[in-house]
């Protein structure tokens, strides 16, 4: 069939399974958002800022798996997108940026809104593409999908110049794609399966940690069966929160800068880490040089730039997570008869970790006047339902959420991690609303990111998309606050945020509904309230203004260097 | 310690900035770098030359395996390989340097390519340390201007890259 660049490109998307994007319309998209205009099956929201919808693109990833697709137009449009590519590109999240480029006589001659974006995303995208000719949509949309959502997955930039949205051409959809660079290693090696059971069936003390990784490959099922089978205590990064039951008794909880002091203490005193899907970040490990001193490396991972980057690594296992830790329960079970023995030998481990875990539980001190931070979000928990999805924004209430609120399943948090983006957590709620509308939707955010990105408001209300705001309120950019208190003396450097907001007039302004938290006693009525509306919802909570996050590692200190109570 | 990586790329747009980009994103080195056409279709190879211990090399090789466009890294540090550069050299040649440079000239095996009263320009090819040779031996007669391509480098014996 005949048809424009621009109508081609929305058939792509229909033929990858997208029914949603996000995109803000301008002049070399325009021929585009005129195909869109009459494409009924593919649903657009339009955001109030590009960035926003690169995060809601990202969080409809988060949420369900899928790639997520935004589309901006040439220059500012595109650069706008630039802080969402990069947050996607650090967490690993599956997505297809779709920006307008000026004519492609025009390219390299400062046209107006000229940018060159692919050269600005290169350090942050998996891969990019500049489309030539309306020849290559089909098969550039194909191998942008491929390489987004396969091996390590990543954003993908498609730059489209105009002159290709308006040439006609004949479509075609490939059905596959090969790519002779691109072959990512899925399958673990048996041998190196078989070496793994080996190593554990041999160690006292062992640790798993998991990442991300076991999130976006959807091994959550193996990886606790795996653990329970073999008792395996298991501790996350705050990108793996959810991959593992934190209710479950094998459960340590996150571990890091910010963990539970039995997650650092395990690692720290460890004979084995399997490492599942995850990748020795700084924030985890603290000073290289202390960290794990006793324990041999297991590291499983789809990306093999991510094995022995940081730290030394005794058996490296390339392979999707999810197949290998398949092929592990596998390998196990043929050594059924050792399992009693390994869970027997086990035991003084699990003692050891027990008292840890009583002896400096993740707690804080209550209050009847004052508003605790963590205390809300504990409301939170007990108040919303089991199959939630929580989105954060980055400082002080990102850790007491990822402490205390008890993610259970897989892909219900959503947060910025590798890059730790101020102004993530609303957008991001706001595309996994928009994937899931009868789903509970509840961003959780500091008075200070909420602001990056508050027009959004503007967007869940035209869209009806229930988005439940939580800002935890305490008039400070707060995890730099605490930063200031406790290494530089409380010289409070441009972290009082000084004018207090009216975030319930604000709400108003929006034509949303807001509720004002000041004492413990609103707590739970105001959560209560807040769930049952129906459209989208501020919950402002004013909470003691200079809480800590604690337990705490300070940057450069071994992991079992950690500050409990400052 | 230094290393000749040859690197089999797709001919694709951008390709040469993806590895830039690599490089000094990462902080890694590039001493030097050349890139051509192959005899096969829509491939090129690029040489480069690197240093860092054995984790950065390890790092560097994986992290190019993983730009999409590159086909095969070839890391030839074991003497696996036959390294060759050129370097066009002019220099300052008066009185009794000019018999001088023409006797280095004959013992580097190199070529006089261009001549005036005052200089020779002179061609060597060789293995780079050849090259750092010749131009040590020159540099005391007054190098005017050099020009270096950069190593290349082919694996030994019988067999391509790819078999
Ligand atoms: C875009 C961006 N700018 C700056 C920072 C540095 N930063 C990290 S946490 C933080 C404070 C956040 O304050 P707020 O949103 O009020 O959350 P709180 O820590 O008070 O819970 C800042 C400024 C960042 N992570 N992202
Ligand atoms: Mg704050």
């Amino acid at each position: 069939m005949k048809m424009n660049g621009a109508r081609m490109m929305l058939e792509c998307l229909k033929k990858e399974g997208v029914d949603t994007v996000f995109g803000y319309p301008g002049g070399t998209v325009i021929n585009l958002y005129d195909a869109l205009f009459d494409f009924k099956e593919i649903h657009h929201i339009l955001p109030r800022h590009e960035q926003a919808g690169t995060h809601a693109a990202d969080g409809y990833a988060r949420a369900t798996g899928k790639v997520g697709v935004v589309i901006a137009t040439s220059g500012p449009g595109a650069t706008n997108t630039v802080t969402g590519i990069a947050t996607a590109y650090m967490d690993s999240i599956p997505m297809v940026i779709i920006t307008g480029q000026v004519p492609t006589a025009l390219i390299g001659n400062d046209a107006f809104q000229e940018v060159d974006i692919i050269g600005i995303t290169r350090p942050c995208t998996k891969h990019s593409f500049l489309i030539r000719d309306v020849k290559d949509i089909a098969l550039t949309m194909k191998k942008a999908f491929y390489i987004a959502r396969s091996g390590r997955p990543g954003p993908v930039l498609v730059d489209f110049p105009k002159d290709i949205q308006i040439a006609q051409g004949e479509f075609h959809y490939p059905e596959t794609v090969e790519i002779r660079a691109y072959k990512p290693n899925l399958s673990g090696h048996p041998r190196q399966v078989e070496k793994a059971v080996a190593m554990i069936l041999e160690s006292r003390r062992p640790v798993m940690y998991v990442g991300g990784g076991a999130v976006l490959s959807d091994a959550a099922e193996p990886l606790t069966a795996l653990a329970r089978k073999l008792s395996l205590p298991v501790t996350t990064t705050l990108m793996g929160l959810g991959s593992f039951p934190e209710s479950d008794e094998l459960s340590l909880g996150m571990l890091g800068m910010h963990g539970a002091y039995c997650a650092n203490m395990a690692m720290s005193n460890s004979d084995l880490i399997i490492a599942v899907g995850a990748r020795f970040d700084d924030r985890v490990t603290g000073k290289l040089t202390t960290f794990a001193p006793h324990a041999k490396i297991i590291h499983i991972d789809v990306d093999p730039t991510s094995i022995k980057k940081n730290v030394r690594v005794d058996l490296p296992i390339v392979g999707d997570v999810k197949d290998v830790l398949l092929k592990m329960i596998k390998q196990a079970d043929k050594s059924k008869e050792k399992l009693p023995e390994l869970v027997a030998a086990l035991a003084p481990w699990h003692t050891d970790i027990t008292a840890w875990k009583e002896k400096h539980p993740i707690g804080y001190k209550q209050s009847s006047t004052i508003i605790k931070p963590q205390f809300v979000i504990q409301k939170l928990r007990e108040l919303s339902d089991d199959d939630a999805i929580i989105s954060t924004d980055v400082g002080q209430h990102q850790m007491w959420t990822a402490q205390f609120f008890t993610f259970n399943k897989p892909r219900t948090l959503l947060t910025s991690g590798g890059l730790g983006t101020m102004g993530y957590g609303l957008p991001a709620a706001m595309g996994a609303q928009a994937a899931f509308p009868k789903r509970q939707v509840i961003t959780i955010c500091g008075d200070g990111g909420v602001q990056m990105n508050i027009q959004e408001m503007a967007t869940l209300v035209q869209n009806g998309l229930p988005v439940k705001i939580v800002i935890l309120n305490n008039n400070f950019l707060g995890m730099v606050r605490q930063w200031q208190e406790l290494f530089f003396d409380k010289r409070y450097s441009s972290t009082c945020m000084e004018l207090p907001i009216d975030y319930i007039k604000l709400a108003d302004a929006y034509g949303a509904k807001g509720f004002l938290a000041t004492k413990p006693g609103d707590v739970e009525s105001v959560i209560k309230k807040g769930l049952k509306e129906k459209g989208p919802v501020i919950m402002e909570f004013m909470i003691a203004r200079e809480e800590k996050v604690l337990p705490m590692v300070p940057a450069g200190a071994s992991l079992n260097e950690m500050v409990l109570n400052a | 310690m230094q290393h000749t990586l040859s690197v089999i790329v797709e001919n694709d747009f951008g390709v040469l900035s993806r590895v830039a980009t690599l490089f000094s994103g990462r902080g890694f080195n590039i001493d030097s770098l050349s890139v051509a056409p192959t005899n096969e279709e829509g491939l090129s190879r690029m040489t480069i030359v690197t240093r860092g211990d054995d984790q950065v090399l390890e790092q560097i090789n994986k992290q190019l395996n993983k730009l999409i466009d590159i086909l095969k890294v070839l890391d030839f540090t074991d003497g696996s390989a036959i390294e060759r550069e050129l370097a066009l050299i002019k220099v300052a040649a008066e009185d009794d340097a000019r018999a001088e440079v023409l006797r280095v000239v004959d013992i580097f095996r190199a070529k006089i390519i261009d001549v005036t009263p005052k200089s020779y320009t002179i061609e060597a090819t060789g293995n780079p340390l050849k090259i750092d040779g010749i131009l040590e031996l020159l540099r005391p007669l007054g190098l005017k201007e050099v020009v270096r391509t950069g190593a290349v480098a082919i694996g030994r014996g019988a067999k391509g890259w790819n078999g």
